[in-house]
C-alpha cells in the first residue's frame, strides 16, 4: 500500500528469493490492551512496508501505538494484557504471528534486532559489556566464551568505542550516554540482521552526541544494506535519515509520504499542525502554533476521525466517517507515489 | 564591585573598569546599604523598572567535594559544576542557558534558588547579595524567585491534591494569601494557566503531562514571583504540547511582568522564548549575546557545532547546511582540561589554548565594529560562521 518507488542507487535485497517480496510487511494491524478501565486500542489497522536498504520513520507522539508496532513486529509484546485480534506481520513474505515459538527466536535478534531507548536501563547493570554483548554470539551461533568476546571486541571497534580491548570489560555505569547508545547499536548489529527497528535510539542523547549516532546508524545501515524503521517524536530527527515517513496519531496511520514532500506539503491537519508547532532554529516567530487540546485516551478513541476535536478542518462528515488512506494525488489528478492521507479534506489540505 | 572573571588579570591596574569595559553585559552591581533584617526586606520589596538588571551573578563558582575514606574523610579533588560564571538577568527579559548534559546548567539554578551553597562568587538580587542571606530575608527573596521543574510525573506530590500542591506555597508565606482566600486564588491560578478550575480536587496522575506541566507552572507563580527560574520546563513534553506550553509561558511573562531564566538543551526552543542566550560549557560561559547574535553570527566553536548538530526539520535546509560533528564526549567536571576546556574537542586548537584560559570578552578581532559578531565569546580564535544558514 504505501511501497515507494525504489530510487535508482538502492542496492538489490541481500538475499531476497524475490525481488517483489518486501523484507517486512505488516498488514492491518490491530493491538488492544484489556485493562480495568476497559480495552485499550493501542494500534488499529497499521500498514506499512519496509525494503532492504530503506528508512522507514515512524512519527508520533506518545500514546500514538508507534512503540507498540515495533513491540508487536519483534514479539515482545506482554500477552496477556497485549492482545493482537487481527493483522499480519509478514517477514519476507511469512506471516511472525502464526509462526511457532521457536520459529520466531530464529527470527529475533538474528534476522529482525531492536534498538531501545533507554540505554542504562535496557542494559544488564551487574554484567560487563562484553559479556552481554557476547552473548548474542553464546546464544545464537553457539561460540566458545573466548570466541565470543574476541567477536564483541570486533563489535565494539565497530561502532567506534575507543580503546575496545580494554574496556570489554567495564560496566554500563562506565561507560557515557553516547557510548552505552553504541553498545545497543553493537548489540542489535552482532548478527547482521537485515532489518533494526530503533525505538527512539538517541532521544535522551545531547544534540552533539545525537548527531554521532545518527551518522553512525545511517553508515552501518548502508555498510550492511539494512531496512530500519525509526521510531521517533522528533521532526527534525527524522528529516535528516528517514527515506518515508508514516505519521501516526491514536493508533492509525494518517499520513504516508517521502520525506521531502512530506515537510513541503503535508496533506494532514495534524501534520500540518505538527511542523507548525516546532519552533525552528532559523526563525524566531512571536507565537507558536498550537494544536490545542490533548491526545485523546485509548480507550475512548473519538468517532469518525480520531483528530476531529482537535482538528480546524472538521466537519459533521469527520464525526461519523472514519477516513481511510487515500491516495494523494496532483490537482490534474497524477498519482503521487507513496503519499496517501487519512483526512476527508486532504485535498484541501495538501492544494490549500 | 565584582569582576567578571577570575582570569581578567590583563589590566592589572583599574581590573574592575577594564572589566566592565570589556563585557558591557556584566554591568555594575550597585550595593544597598542594609544592615537590619527589616532594611533588608524594604529593598527586597521595592520594584525593578524594566531593562533594569534584577538579578547580577558574578564569579559564581560550585565545587562539590570528591573524598575518601570512611572514617577520616579526606578531600582528593572536586567536581568543577560551575567555575566562575557571570551573567546579568534584567527585568522582563528571558534569559536561555543552554549546553549538553554536565555542563553546570541545572547547578546554576539550584545556586540562584539557594537549594546549594556556592562554594564562592554573589549573586546580587536588587543589591542584595542572596548567598549571604539566612532567616526572614532569604524567605523574602524566595518568594520572589521560584522555579518550574523539568519533569512534571516527578515534581508533584501523588498523595495531594493540585490544589493543595498550589496552595502549598501559601503555607509557607502567609503574608501572601490570608486563609479564607486561598481556594479561591488557587482557582484563579488553574484558571490563569488554562485548567479548569474545578479540577481543584483532583490528583496529578488524572493529568497529561502538558497538564502537569501547568500546574508546576502554577505553583510557581502563586506567590506572585518576579523571576522564574525554568530547569527543562518542556523537554519531558510532546511536540504539540510543548507548543502550548511555551506559548502560555509567553503569556505569563507579559501578564505578570515576569523575568526568565530558561535552562533548555534544546536550541530551537531556547531561541524561540529568548532574548538573550547564554552558552555553557563545562562549568564555564563559553558565549554569551542577544538571539541574533548567538544564533546567526556565532563566533565561539563550540557553540558553531552545537548550532550544526541540532536537526532541522527540512530535508532541502539540511543539505545546503554544513555540519560540525564533534568527536569524543564531554571531559569529566572533576578534571576540565587545562587552558580552555572545549579544546581537547574542538578542530580550531593550538598550543596556547592548553596553557592560556580565554576570557569571556568580546574578540580582539570584533572589537570596536559595530557588527552582531561583537559579542563576548570566550575563545582565542574567535571567528564567525553563519552555521545555521539562514538564507
Amino acid at each position: 500500500m504505501t511501497t515507494l518507488e525504489k530510487t535508482a542507487n538502492v542496492p538489490e535485497p541481500r538475499s531476497a528469493d524475490d525481488a517483489s517480496t518486501p523484507l517486512l510487511e505488516v498488514r492491518d494491524l490491530h493491538v488492544e490492551f484489556h485493562t480495568r478501565e476497559g480495552v485499550a486500542k493501542a494500534v488499529n489497522g497499521v500498514n506499512y512496508t519496509v525494503d532492504a536498504g530503506e528508512t522507514l520513520a515512524v512519527l508520533g507522539e506518545s500514546g500514538s501505538g508507534k512503540s507498540v508496532t515495533a513491540q508487536a513486529i519483534m514479539g515482545i509484546l506482554d500477552m496477556p494484557p497485549g492482545k493482537i485480534p487481527q493483522g499480519q506481520i509478514l517477514y519476507r513474505g511469512q506471516d511472525m504471528l502464526t509462526m511457532s515459538g521457536e520459529e520466531r527466536r530464529q527470527i529475533r535478534g538474528r534476522k529482525i534486532a531492536m534498538i531501545f531507548q533507554d540505554a542504562l536501563s535496557s542494559l544488564n547493570p551487574v554484567l560487563s559489556v562484553g559479556y552481554q554483548l557476547g552473548e548474542m554470539y553464546r546464544v545464537h551461533q553457539g561460540l566458545s566464551k573466548k570466541d565470543a568476546k574476541a567477536k564483541a571486541i570486533e563489535l565494539m571497534d565497530r561502532v567506534r568505542i575507543p580503546a575496545a580491548k580494554e574496556r570489554v570489560g567495564d560496566y554500563p555505569h562506565q561507560f557515557s550516554g553516547g557510548m552505552r547508545q553504541r553498545i545497543m547499536i553493537a548489540m542489535a548489529l552482532a548478527l547482521e540482521p537485515d532489518l533494526i527497528i530503533a525505538d527512539e535510539p538517541t532521544t535522551a542523547l545531547d544534540v552533539t552526541v545525537q548527531a554521532q549516532v545518527m551518522d553512525l546508524l545511517a553508515e552501518l545501515q548502508r555498510e550492511f544494506n539494512m531496512g530500519l524503521i525509526l521510531i521517533t517524536h522528533d521532526l527534525g530527527v527524522v528529516a535528516d535519515v528517514a527515506d518515508k515517513i508514516a505519521v501516526m496519531y491514536a493508533g492509525r496511520i494518517v499520513e504516508t509520504a517521502p520525506v521531502h514532500e512530506l515537510y513541503k506539503r503535508p496533506a494532514h491537519p495534524y501534520t500540518r499542525g505538527l511542523l507548525d508547532s516546532i519552533p525552528r532554529l532559523d526563525q524566531k516567530g512571536q507565537e507558536l502554533f498550537a494544536i490545542k487540546g490533548l491526545p485523546p485516551n485509548l480507550t475512548r478513541i473519538p468517532s469518525g476521525c480520531a483528530f476531529n476535536p482537535r482538528c480546524v478542518k472538521a466537519q459533521d462528515v469527520c464525526r461519523t466517517d472514519v477516513p481511510q488512506l487515500h491516495q494523494v494525488t496532483e490537482p490534474d489528478g497524477a498519482a503521487l507515489p507513496g503519499r496517501g492521507s487519512a483526512c476527508h479534506f486532504w485535498k484541501e489540505t495538501i492544494h490549500g | 564591585m565584582a569582576e567578571s572573571t577570575s582570569e581578567s588579570g590583563k589590566k592589572s591596574g583599574k581590573k574592575d573598569e577594564a572589566v566592565a569595559a570589556a563585557t558591557p553585559n556584566v554591568t555594575e552591581v550597585v550595593h544597598t546599604d542594609a544592615s537590619t533584617t527589616a532594611e533588608v526586606e524594604a529593598v527586597l520589596d521595592a520594584p525593578v523598572e524594566r531593562g533594569e538588571p534584577i538579578l547580577q551573578v558574578r564569579n559564581l563558582v560550585k565545587h562539590f567535594p570528591l573524598t575518601q575514606g570512611i572514617l577520616f574523610r579526606r578531600q582528593v579533588g572536586a567536581v568543577k559544576a560551575v567555575d566562575g560564571i557571570s551573567f546579568d538577568l534584567y527585568q522582563g527579559e528571558t534569559l536561555g542557558i543552554v549546553g549538553e548534559s554536565g555542563c553546570g546548567k541545572s547547578t546554576v539554578a539550584k545556586l540562584l534558588m539557594t537549594l546549594e551553597t556556592a562554594t564562592s562568587g554573589e549573586v546580587f538580587y536588587k543589591g542584595q547579595d542572596i548567598t549571604k542571606l539566612s532567616g526572614r530575608a532569604l524567605k523574602a527573596v524566595r518568594r520572589n524567585i521560584q522555579m518550574v521543574f523539568q519533569d512534571p510525573y516527578t515534581s508533584l506530590n501523588p498523595r495531594m491534591t493540585v490544589g493543595d500542591i498550589i496552595g502549598e506555597p501559601y503555607e509557607i508565606h502567609p503574608e501572601v494569601a490570608p486563609k479564607g482566600d486561598r481556594r479561591r486564588k488557587v482557582q484563579e491560578l488553574l484558571d490563569v494557566v488554562g485548567l479548569n478550575p474545578e479540577y481543584i480536587n483532583r490528583y496529578p496522575h488524572q493529568f497529561s503531562g502538558g497538564q502537569r506541566q501547568r500546574i508546576g507552572i502554577a505553583r510557581g507563580l502563586a506567590l506572585n514571583p518576579e523571576i522564574i527560574i525554568c530547569d527543562e520546563p518542556v523537554s519531558a513534553l510532546d511536540v504539540s504540547v510543548q507548543a502550548q506550553v511555551i506559548n502560555l509561558m509567553g503569556k505569563l511573562q507579559d501578564e505578570f511582568n515576569l523575568s526568565y531564566l530558561f535552562i533548555a538543551h534544546d536550541l530551537s526552543i531556547v531561541r524561540h522564548i529568548s532574548d538573550r542566550v547564554g552558552v555553557m560549557y563545562l562549568g564555564k560561559m563559553a558565549e554569551i549575546g542577544t538571539d541574533t547574535e548567538i544564533y546567526e553570527h556565532p563566533t565561539h566553536p563550540y557553540t558553531q557545532a552545537l548550532l550544526s548538530a541540532v536537526p532541522v526539520p527540512d530535508p532541502d535546509a539540511r543539505e545546503r547546511r554544513e555540519r560540525i560533528i564533534l568527536t569524543g564526549d564531554v571531559p569529566s567536571p572533576a578534571n576540565p582540561p587545562s587552558g580552555c576546556r572545549f579544546r581537547t574537542r574542538c578542530w580550531k586548537a593550538e598550543d596556547r589554548c592548553a596553557e592560556e584560559v580565554p576570557l569571556l570578552a568580546i574578540p580582539e578581532v570584533f572589537a570596536g565594529k559595530k557588527t552582531p559578531a561583537a559579542h563576548e565569546s570566550a575563545c582565542h580564535f574567535a571567528e564567525e560562521k553563519d552555521v545555521v544558514g539562514v538564507a
